[in-house]
């Protein structure tokens, strides 16, 4: 039952698997300016001499043990919550977990092992432990696994876009935040409950592999998690108001531009207007979806068709296959969406939440255009995958080279493909996303993301949301409630007939991406601008039990 | 943390249980003593007014295969230290996975000065005293001693099979977990488990892509698993399922397999939290206030539990409060018997805590899934679901998609495969509209993840919203 008090798991309670995040629309922009006075300026960082020492002495034992290529990683990962609910604190977690993974590379095979035992006899018997594997996998083995050449790094460093180590502040100052903008959320009239939790990352990564490259990474990322629950005086209904807030490759700083305790009052009140919101009638409708709830629909249906993993059938076991597959059949010739559709991939946007310097097999990522002027143009790769494409990128011109999408959720976990930041990009015309409903006759705009469920090909998807509002000629008219579209990918695309201009993109994401056996998790990040879809099926999901 | 923590650790004496430096197959499963003898030195650092300390180690292996080939395999061997100091009412969390005297010293002392510093709960619970657990056996060497060529093997029975065919492909996973957990307190509360799983599944495609097919099995012994037997029900399923049809959705009779029972069921547990409920917020608020037990809620066959003993579960017989669970019934004959009670609660309320489950069982009846197809004129069979999230949390209305296998049944016979489909349905709904009861299995996982029994069922009237293309 999700209600135990399984105190290391309590960072958990509000953790799905996938998504966080969203806000009022007037609350996103221009909040930059509040930069909180410096306590620590954090800087990239520079690999300690034993550590590197450490993973010299693994990739050795590789090779000793039959390798012809491997890649150590020794990292340490830290995690903070602090979660309370009304006026008072339910607990505060601290973690730290250290220890090194050691990936081998024996006759074509991959072997992976990973101790905590960080000492040299430790980290050796790790890496032979992992050639080992590799070699009993042998009686098994179909194809040679090849990887594409990456230039060495020999001696990187690169933190992600913090400010404001949140290590360095007090427990207190974290509750008191929180307990202050459940107070605020609280004055709403029938809000009765709210949840609020602070959740921190910092990823201290130290790389190097048997091609010659070195680096060390820190990135620190912030979620804030938060749920206002109003519930009717006769019992009848309850209705939450969640999402409020993106997750970020940020820091502290991040927490204090968002102004918790000012804009509670706000989401308190929209939990409170759910009750009063009209059900909505079923039928078809023009849709205008904001950058809070498009970038889950990006997610689902773009970001993860494309991961070419998933495509060529790896991740056929779990998370599925893709409808955009085989390649040969879609590179350059299907039709995602219109032409003035782009969408990127990269691990590059400042504060974004896939944003690294290099990726967890020494590679630099690039940006590159994964649908281009509405056809699909790239998948998602890593060393072992750019090769599969060879075909296309010689015919376009372009090296045969991984985008860096290879990541591993700890020390204890194989590096595989993950989702970079995978983003709509701004249209050329300057438009917002009241522009878009004041071009929308009868239509529905949606706020910040709620229920999602897609099947295993990424065709048949159903979305949610957290807030509804009515459009009638141009204006809101009125707040809905128990909305869900249905879609099938490639005609909900092919119906956006506009999107906002640069002014509107926004970054939301995902602070847990699930994919793999055994499952990691991925925190990514996607830009949207608003965008309007025609004549999208629209459900009533209200029921009485 | 500063960069000097890392050469601290390295510098640190050889660890306390591995002197050759070696951290890989089963060092780090402690025995009861070890575990017993771990804590206690841990407890001597606390200066807090009380301590509780969770201790947790596991060697887990794996084989992953894809598109008819290996992919990635590997063991991991982890640690996990955790500490939660209180002082009156405020307390703190702190986990290290170093176990020399220095890192768990300053585990425990950081857990002290978060817990001075955090704001009161005033939910805080004083510990346990020391409870008396029944132990249950669930470590099989058979799992923890199983070599990674034997892992191999395995693949290989799906492989061999697939790649022969010319028109098939596979796609797997088996994992072995050997684990321990233990739990102690300053009243001298000690609870110790171990056990080990073994859990294999695996996805046949046919190349042609309009085939795909499922088999997967778990059991916390390894020789009581058929790995052969799972890769050819995948095989068998994905050939059945080949160039399904277009249906209408609409309301269907529907025999669904176990493993679709088991997502949609665990799930009525997730809701049936007695706080949430006194609170208006949950399935199982009765109009105008107050709860729904004692009130019928679901057919009168239907009984859901939880036993940690049971055979097929062997789960931990406590939860992550220390306190000993034994056989719950939350459902007995369609009557809601209980909402879940977390120690506070209770104690606000006046009743015994249900503890936190670690089990979900369904009982079954004595149908064969072949019995309940030969006795539907029409409907559809349903090997598995997936996706399912949370529509409505009034009702427990979730949307998922059905998957790797689903067929029309006419005429007491299965007649062709029929393309997946989209549902919006409530398992409070489905086990209203029961039909018959079939036998239970130990599922080979579900989404939300746990040690679940639980049989295949016929239901009418199951929800299916619209179709998907997806194969």
């Amino acid at each position: 039952m999700t209600t135990r008090r399984d105190f290391l798991k309590t960072g958990s309670v509000a953790a799905g698997a996938v998504a966080l995040s969203s806000s009022l629309p007037g609350a996103l922009h221009g909040t930059e300016a509040m930069v909180p006075r410096v306590r620590h300026v954090a800087t990239a960082p520079e690999m300690d001499a034993v550590v590197k020492e450490l993973l010299m002495e693994a990739l050795n034992a590789a090779k000793l043990a039959g390798a012809s290529y491997a890649d150590a990683r020794i990292g340490r990962y830290l995690q903070n919550f602090v979660v309370t609910r009304e006026q008072q604190i339910i607990n505060v977690v601290d973690t730290d977990s250290i220890g090194i993974g050691v990936r081998a590379l024996v006759d074509g095979t991959w072997g992976f092992a990973a101790s905590r035992d960080l000492t040299k006899a430790g980290v050796a018997a790790a890496a032979r432990e992992a050639a080992a594997i590799a070699k009993a996998n042998g009686v098994a083995r179909d194809r040679r696994i090849t990887l594409a050449p990456a230039p060495a790094v020999p001696n990187a460093s690169w933190k992600n876009a913090y400010e404001i180590d949140p290590w360095t502040i007090p427990v207190e100052e974290k509750a008191d935040l929180l307990i202050r903008s459940n107070a605020a959320g609280l004055k709403a009239a029938n809000v009765k409950y709210v949840f609020s939790a602070l959740f921190f990352r910092k990823q201290e990564r130290n790389y190097a592999n048997t091609d010659g490259s070195v680096i060390a990474q820190t990135i620190v990322q912030t979620a804030i998690q938060q749920q206002f629950t109003a519930v009717s005086p006769d019992f009848s209904d309850f209705q939450n108001r969640g999402n409020t807030i993106q997750p970020v490759g940020r820091g502290w700083e991040w927490v204090l531009q968002k102004q918790l305790a000012e804009n509670a009052v706000a989401w308190g009140e929209e939990a409170s207007a759910k009750l009063k919101a009209k059900p909505v009638e079923v039928g078809r409708y023009d849709l205008v979806l904001h950058p809070s709830h498009l970038w889950l629909t990006i997610h689902e249906s773009i970001a993860h068709p494309t991961e070419l993993d998933r495509a060529m059938g790896y991740e056929a076991n779990y998370a599925g296959t893709s409808f955009v597959a085989p390649p040969a059949d879609f590179l350059g010739k299907f039709t995602y969406g219109p032409a003035f559709m782009n969408v990127q991939g990269d691990r590059s946007q400042p504060g974004a939440l896939a944003t690294v310097g290099y990726d967890d097999e020494g590679v630099a990522p690039d940006e590159f255009l994964i649908v281009k002027e509405g056809k699909v143009n790239d998948y998602q790769t890593t060393r072992e995958q750019a090769s599969w494409l060879d075909w296309w990128y010689k015919s376009q011109g372009k090296a045969v080279r991984s985008h860096g999408c290879s990541y591993a959720d700890n020390w204890s976990s194989v590096q595989f493909q993950r989702m970079p930041n995978v983003s709509l990009m701004p249209g050329e015309k300057e438009q917002s996303y009241e522009d878009l409903i004041a071009a929308t006759d009868r239509g529905i705009a949606i706020v910040g993301d709620g229920s999602f469920s897609i099947d295993q090909q990424r065709y048949n998807a159903q979305f949610g949301g957290q807030l509804f509002y009515e459009i009638r000629g141009g204006k809101i008219v009125g707040m809905l409630k128990d909305v869900a579209y249905q879609i099938r990918t490639p005609e909900f695309w092919n119906s956006m007939d506009m999107i906002g201009g640069k002014q509107s993109y926004e970054v939301w994401g995902s602070f847990f991406d699930g994919k793999g056996q055994p499952g990691q998790v991925n925190a990514v990040s996607h830009g949207s601008v608003p965008a309007r879809f025609r004549n999208v099926n629209v459900i009533n999901t209200g029921r009485t039990a | 943390m500063p960069r000097d923590n890392i050469t601290d650790v390295l510098s640190a004496p050889a660890r306390l249980y591995h002197p050759g430096g070696s951290a890989l197959p089963n060092d780090s499963i402690l025995s009861r003593d070890d575990a017993q003898a771990l804590i206690e030195r841990i407890k001597q650092f606390s200066r807090a007014d009380a301590v509780e300390v969770q201790i947790f180690g596991g060697y887990a292996t794996n084989v992953r295969f894809a598109d008819n080939q290996m992919s990635t395999a590997g063991g991991v061997g982890d640690f996990q230290v955790g500490v939660q100091s209180y002082f009156g009412a405020k307390h703190a969390v702190v986990t290290t996975n170093e176990l020399t005297d220095e890192a768990l010293r300053r585990a425990v002392e950081k857990s002290e000065t978060l817990a001075r510093l955090a704001p009161d709960d005033p939910e805080s619970m004083p510990q346990l005293p020391p409870q008396q657990y029944q132990p249950v056996e669930a470590y099989f060497p058979s799992v923890a001693d199983m070599s990674a060529e034997a892992r191999a093997r395995i693949a290989l029975t799906a492989l061999e099979p697939c790649r022969s065919a010319g028109d098939l492909t596979a796609a797997g996973f088996l994992q072995n977990n050997a684990f321990f957990t233990a739990f102690g307190s300053s009243t001298g509360l000690f609870a110790y488990h171990r056990g080990t799983s073994s859990n294999y599944t695996v996805t046949v495609r046919t190349t042609d892509g309009t085939g795909s097919g499922w088999g997967g099995a778990e059991h916390n012994d390894a020789g009581q698993v058929d790995f052969a037997a799972v890769s050819r029900r995948a095989i068998e399923k994905a050939r059945a399922s080949q160039k399904p049809v277009a249906i209408e959705p609409g309301r269907y009779t529907v025999i669904m397999e176990p493993q679709a029972v088991g997502d949609l069921c665990q799930l009525i547990g997730f809701y049936a939290d007695a706080r949430a409920t006194d609170e208006g917020r949950s399935p199982f608020v009765k109009q105008g206030g107050g709860t729904k037990v004692g009130e019928k809620i679901v057919d009168e066959r239907i009984n859901l539990y939880a036993d940690p003993f049971d055979p097929m579960v062997r789960a931990q017989p406590f939860d992550g409060d220390g306190l000993p669970l034994g056989r719950q019934e939350f459902v007995r004959n369609g009557v809601l018997e209980t909402l879940y009670y977390s120690r506070f609660w209770a104690k606000k309320k006046g009743v015994q805590p249900t503890g936190a489950p670690t089990s979900f069982l369904m009982r079954g009846g004595s149908a064969s899934v072949e019995d309940m197809i030969k006795s539907t004129p029409r409907g559809i069979l349903v090997t598995r679901l997936w996706y399912l999230r949370e529509v409505d949390p009034r009702t427990i209305l979730y949307t998922g998609l059905t998957r790797d296998g689903t067929f029309l049944i006419e005429n007491g016979k299965v007649s062709r495969a029929v393309k997946n489909f989209r549902f919006n349905d409530s398992p409070l709904f489905m086990l209203n509209n029961l039909e018959t009861l079939g036998r239970p299995e130990r599922l080979a996982g579900t989404e939300a993840g746990g040690a679940v029994v639980v049989p295949a069922i016929k239901v009418r009237d199951f929800n299916f919203t619209s179709l998907s293309d997806a194969i």
